[in-house]
């Protein structure tokens, strides 16, 4: 049941619904296995966002601290979107490729190990 | 003839359960409208039996005396400047914690009790929620008074009311509770009285008034010893509440088995909090959040739960999953904390060498594998001049609220991600606990207030961050928050201590 | 067969009600643990109201009892002269 309420039929006003985000879409990026970033970090970004500055500017700024970020071969990193493999395309808008309203974008490094190895 | 003195069963029977009537101009589901909407049967509530036979006199009498004990002791602590004599000050953080983010759930017990308390038609049941709800009353006052004398001395207690309501961490307690008192009743006892007062009870009880007592910290271990006489009779609350409900009917039984399987996995989850508070914020550590959970679930909880298996109540749904994360759980919720130390109300720290191998030798599967390369790396840089602070947004999930930090317990080195989509719209999870409980009722969760969505959504102020932690959280930024070296706080201890050193000096050269 | 147990706070009067719990429940184990007496029994533990006040050596209400407990395991039963603990 969708809710156990006094009232039936009861319904609940959705606090998260994009409408409320000023014409921006919610994404989450994770960096696998580097948990020195301790969660996937939350994004709010207007839906016509390009890949490409999504890497360039939000991925950058969220993981150049990482010893690892400077060794990432861009050109061997692979992805997911909300757990499916995704070949994502720089040129295009996020809209365009399905990222859409609280979408888990994940990165894969594989070879990269985090902190002495232990994926941090 | 001299009047016969009542014992204690006709007082009791007479000044409580004889109070209540039969109804004869309304109808009885008028009166009580809450009753039968969660699907629970009860068939015969004079099968009710009070935990305890405490009648209003005597319960003023003995809660009277218990308060002049503690406050003559609240006392002798102030007047004797106790602050000073904790092991050091970062222990204090561990109470910014407390005050902030559990004596509000105290507040929060206070009006869900005094809710119910009206609601349930057996009176025996309504006598012992009007009284529980007068004694989590108590408990968040003297929850107050016992911290009070440290806010003269340590930032971040200042403000614990309004950060309850609106910063991103204490939204995890927040939730927890909101949700418990949105439920109706009988979920309600099953919440709080059975699953958190009972089940999970010293788990948050014993390692903060265990490490208040092997931190020095006088005024919280008196509070715990008052308040724990309280929390005697709420645990036989809890036990009697469960009994009752698994034996009035057997259309209960699958209903309490989900409250139980949902509640367990809030309150695991909740505990995150008080295992890091364990296992890094006590310069004298008590024992380690993987031994608390052996004792107190492992060992405690299998036998309630093998007692219950006569009613068809199984262990709780995901206890297997919360075994195995006893391993890790602490170091990530340290992590998430340590990331994000610029927002928090409290000091973080790394720890020191020592303790690392305290944590080393607690949890020779994780500690070493996982989370020491991380922590020294994080001590390097912080002895660099370059600590480490993490500059964006948590991902939170949806039911617990807390940041994604968890992970796979078949591969620890991986986030877990849960989703569901409803009615078209993504939601997102920690766990599988998380998502059962949002699947099972998602009209309630998407409600759920999550402080870094409300922050996108504008509705924290701020034009930036720092606007939203000083003006909407008001955090005391440079005093409340980032790490302890370096702090207020810190300089202060140091003061105090020298000072002391220079004095013992002078006697000796006197 | 579990066993039923009673922590008490550890101070001068919890002292006498150790007394009068060892002297009605021979077989009782009382565990001194940090600021805490714990005492254990087999099944069923009684407190009388007549045993503490002959320790004591003054008159002594039953329900002040609830000033030094810490916690419980049992089932409750309460009279003005016994206080007992039991499970089924």
């Amino acid at each position: 049941m969708a809710v156990a309420a006094i009232t039936p039929d009861y319904t609940g006003e959705r606090l998260d619904r994009v409408e409320n985000f000023h014409g921006n879409i919610v994404v989450y990026i994770g960096w696998d296995r580097h948990l020195m970033f301790c969660s996937p970090i939350a994004f709010a970004m207007p839906p016509d966002t390009t890949f490409g500055k999504l890497q360039d500017e939000m991925i950058a700024g969220a993981y150049s601290q990482h010893p690892d970020f400077a060794r990432i071969d861009w050109g061997q990193v692979s992805w997911l979107l909300n757990g499916e493999p995704f070949t994502p395309d720089r040129e295009a808008t996020l809209e365009a490729q399905g990222v859409d309203h609280k979408s888990i974008i994940r990165m894969q490094t594989p070879g990269l190990e985090g902190i002495g190895g232990s994926h941090s | 003839m001299a009047a016969r003195k009542l014992n204690l069963k006709e007082r009791y029977s007479l000044l409580t359960r004889d109070l209540d009537w039969e109804y004869s101009y309304r109808d009885k589901k008028e009166i009580f409208p809450y009753e039968d909407f969660e699907g629970i049967k009860i068939t015969d509530w004079s099968k009710w039996e009070d935990p305890f036979r405490l009648t209003m006199d005597a319960y003023w009498k003995y809660q009277a005396e218990k308060e002049k004990k503690l406050y003559a002791i609240f006392d002798a602590f102030a007047q004797n400047n106790g602050q000073q004599n904790v092991t050091d000050a970062r222990y204090v953080n561990a109470i910014k914690v407390f005050l902030t983010g559990v004596s509000p759930l105290e507040y929060q017990a206070y009006s869900g009790y005094a809710h119910v308390g009206r609601q349930f038609s057996g009176v025996g049941a309504r006598t012992a929620c009007q009284m529980q709800s007068i004694d989590e009353l108590r408990h968040v006052q003297t929850q107050v008074h016992a911290m009070s004398h440290y806010n003269k001395f340590f930032d971040g207690f200042q403000d614990f009311s309004h950060m309850h309501d609106r910063v991103w961490y204490l939204s995890v307690p927040k939730s927890f509770f909101d949700d418990a008192r949105s439920a109706g009743p009988f979920e309600f006892m099953v919440a709080i009285s059975f699953s958190f007062e009972y089940v999970l009870t010293n788990l948050l009880f014993v390692p903060f008034m265990s490490g208040a007592a092997y931190n020095g910290d006088m005024a919280t271990v008196t509070f715990g010893f008052s308040a724990q006489s309280d929390e005697a009779r709420h645990m036989t609350l809890g036990l009697e509440v469960i009994k009752f409900l698994l034996e009035q009917h057997p259309d209960n039984v699958p209903i309490v088995q989900r409250w139980i399987d949902k509640w367990f996995w809030r309150g695991t989850r909740l505990l995150a909090i008080v295992a890091m508070m364990m296992d890094y914020m006590l310069p004298n550590r008590v024992m380690s959040w993987k031994e608390a959970w052996e004792v107190y679930f492992e060992e405690a909880g299998g036998a309630l739960f093998k007692d219950l298996a006569r009613y068809g109540i199984e262990m709780p749904k995901y206890a297997a999953t919360a075994i195995a994360e006893k391993d890790h759980i602490s170091h990530q919720a340290w992590s998430i904390f340590y990331n994000y130390g610029h927002a928090a109300a409290f000091h973080t720290w790394m720890p020191g060498e020592k303790e690392m191998d305290w944590l080393s030798e607690k949890y020779p599967d994780t500690f070493d594998k996982f989370y020491r390369p991380r922590f020294e790396h994080w001590r390097e840089k912080e002895q660099a001049g370059e600590r480490f602070y993490n500059p964006t947004l948590p991902m939170l999930c949806n039911t617990c609220q807390i940041p994604m930090g968890f992970t796979e317990m078949d591969d620890p080195s991986l986030i877990a991600y849960r989703q569901s989509v409803y009615k078209g719209e993504r939601y997102n999870f920690c766990s599988d606990g998380c998502k059962d409980i949002f699947d099972h009722e998602p009209e309630k969760y998407v409600q759920s207030w999550l402080p870094v969505h409300q922050i996108y959504q504008g509705n924290c102020g701020g034009a930036d961050i720092e606007k939203v932690l000083s003006e909407y959280y008001r955090i005391n930024m440079g005093r409340d928050n980032l790490d302890f070296h370096g702090s207020p706080d810190e300089a202060r201890w140091n003061e105090w201590h020298n000072l002391q050193s220079a004095e013992d000096r002078l006697k000796k050269a006197g | 067969m579990s066993k039923v147990y009673m922590a008490l706070q550890d101070n001068e009067e919890a002292h006498y009600l150790v007394e009068a719990l060892e002297e009605d429940n021979p077989d009782v184990t009382v565990d001194y643990q940090p600021a805490m007496i714990r005492i254990e029994n087999e099944d069923r533990l009684v407190l009388k109201r007549e045993t503490v006040e002959e320790k004591m050596g003054r008159d002594w209400d039953l329900q002040s009892l609830h000033v030094n407990l810490v916690t419980i395991g049992g089932n409750v039963d309460e009279t003005d002269d016994e206080f007992t603990l039991s499970w089924n």
